[in-house]
């Protein structure tokens, strides 16, 4: 073997390593990792602008120019589907830098401080959590007006309530521990000790819940989009090709199935991700 | 010369749902300036509840409770010189450190927060002091033995300078080899810097070896003092 070979394998055996410990990690990182990249570099790989209509050449199988065949506009699919994965991921991520901090601070606070604090976040996070999740979408989406921005709120202001209750549980149960008896003594209290020092033991345990959770949330971005909630047309995005092919789905079936398909990969890929994250992260599922 | 520490009839109950429970009755006693004094008796006799009073962590007490000639007060945590005065070594050095913080974070994090000058030399010599070679300061403690654990909490809890250290059980979680080592440890410090120790332990033979006076308890109740002599005698 040639010494380029060997410090090659060398950098890629941490890798192998990884991925043979959790292969449903390696293989969900590895598609939210692609879709990442597809997004990123979407005018790069697209063969044809998304938008771009030919009507005479509507609703085509597929073929040589267009792999995926086209729309009820004559747009390919394919183009579509690579610019689609830049709204979806949007509104995902959005979703998930509002929940995850929301949740985990107001649980912090909550189980650290306890008494009438703990009280009124709690009753707060209650009433957060029963509002059911896609009606006050709507509800939002029908205020605000449809879009991106406005989708991922509603989104978030229902989803944050769980992040709340399980760092609240793991702050109570750190409260009592040895650890905090220990460095309270020295002086170490507010928010040096629940940022400094509870967050880090707190947040494992969120990621594997967001990963799961963004599952989910891909599946509601697409489910608004499907109603035309999300995204305004013309911009391609999941959920509303889905919609745009259920008119022809029996006799042009290719125009909702392959953006139900990347639907189902993605949202398969952040499952897959969750379950290698917490077989790795939760020693209870050791 | 103020006792380091005066109990006068401290009780502690506890409420386990409907039944009283007292885990401490009316224990007095009295610990002078820089001795060493030990409490033993068996599990669940209240001996590291009274630890946890004094160390401030326990509030739901009665009776009087003064360190250094300052009261404590039931329902309140410590503050100021008192806080700073008492320090604790706890039983399971794995649980006492946290385990994503380096050791240097560890050490330095209550020196910043207490605001003394030159964090990073007085944490290098609190590790020095406590035998542990400068280079293990970036690692966190799970690269770490539990002897060399037990040594890091011990120099966190002399960061301040206590005048009072209080140990619980400082070596039962421990190897039979590292545990003589740390309570020789302790017993060094304790006349480098003038320290008096509270030490907790089921294990008579500890508290002997380290001990110039200690008092047995049994359900709550302090049930003798023992002086030195009879200490060595059993």
């Amino acid at each position: 073997m040639s010494l380029a070979a060997t410090a090659r394998s060398r950098s890629f055996a941490p890798l192998l390593r990884f991925a043979r410990r959790s292969p449903a990690l390696a293989l969900g990182s590895s598609i939210v990792g692609l879709v990442i990249v597809i997004a990123l570099v979407a005018p790069l790989v697209a063969p044809y602008d998304p938008t771009f209509q030919t009507m005479s050449d509507r609703l085509q199988p597929s073929s040589v120019a267009h792999w995926l065949g086209t729309d009820g506009f004559g747009r390919d699919i394919l183009s579509r589907l690579i610019y689609g994965t830049r709204p979806t991921l949007l509104i995902i991520s959005l979703v998930a830098l509002i929940m995850a901090p929301l949740g985990i601070a107001i649980g912090i606070v909550a189980g650290y401080y306890g008494g009438i604090v703990d009280r009124i976040l709690m009753r707060f996070t209650d009433m957060a959590m029963s509002f059911p999740r896609l009606i006050l979408a709507f509800a939002f989406v029908a205020v605000l007006g449809p879009g991106l921005l406005n989708a991922a709120l509603a989104l978030a202001v229902t989803s944050w309530p769980p992040y709340a209750r399980q760092a609240r549980v793991e702050t109570q149960a750190m409260r009592r521990s040895d650890y905090m008896a220990s460095v309270e003594m020295l002086g170490i209290r507010g928010p040096r000790l629940l940022f400094g020092h509870v967050l880090p033991l707190v947040f494992p345990l969120a990621i594997v819940r967001m990963a799961l959770d963004l599952a989910g949330m891909v599946l509601i971005a697409a489910g608004l989009g499907f109603l035309g909630l999300g995204v305004l047309p013309p911009t391609a995005e999941w959920g509303k090709m889905v919609a745009d092919g259920t008119p022809v789905i029996f006799d042009q079936w290719w125009v909702a199935a392959s953006p139900g398909v990347a639907i189902l990969i993605l949202s398969l890929g952040f499952n897959l991700m969750a379950d290698g994250l917490r077989d790795i992260m939760d020693p209870r599922h050791g | 010369m103020t006792a380091a520490l005066e109990l006068d009839r401290l009780s502690v109950h506890f409420y386990n749902g409907r039944h009283d429970i007292a885990a401490v009755r009316e224990a007095s006693l009295s610990i002078a300036a820089g001795t060493s004094f030990g409490l033993f008796g068996p599990s669940g006799c209240g001996k590291s509840t009274v630890l946890r009073v004094v160390a401030g962590i326990e509030l739901g007490w009665s009776g009087q409770v003064a360190a250094f000639g300052t009261p404590y007060r039931a329902g309140q945590k410590p503050q100021g010189r008192l806080r700073r005065d008492v320090q604790m070594v706890f039983q399971d050095p794995y649980a006492s450190l946290h385990p994503r913080h380096s050791i240097r974070r560890t050490l330095e994090e209550p020196l910043i927060v207490n605001g003394i000058a030159d964090a990073r030399r007085v944490a290098a010599e609190a590790l020095a002091a406590v035998g542990l070679p400068p280079d293990i300061a970036p690692r966190t403690p799970n690269a770490l033995s539990g002897g060399q654990r037990q040594r890091v909490a011990i120099a966190r809890a002399l960061l301040l300078k206590p005048r009072l250290l209080l140990l619980d059980e400082p070596t039962s979680a421990l190897d039979m080899s590292v545990q003589a080592e740390i309570l020789n440890l302790l017993m060094d410090l304790k006349a480098a810097y003038g320290m008096t120790l509270l030490l907790v332990s089921h294990d008579r033979d500890v508290i002997a070896h380290v001990c110039d006076s200690a008092a047995r308890m049994r359900a709550g109740l302090i049930e003798a003092i023992l002086d030195r002599p009879a200490l060595a005698a059993v």
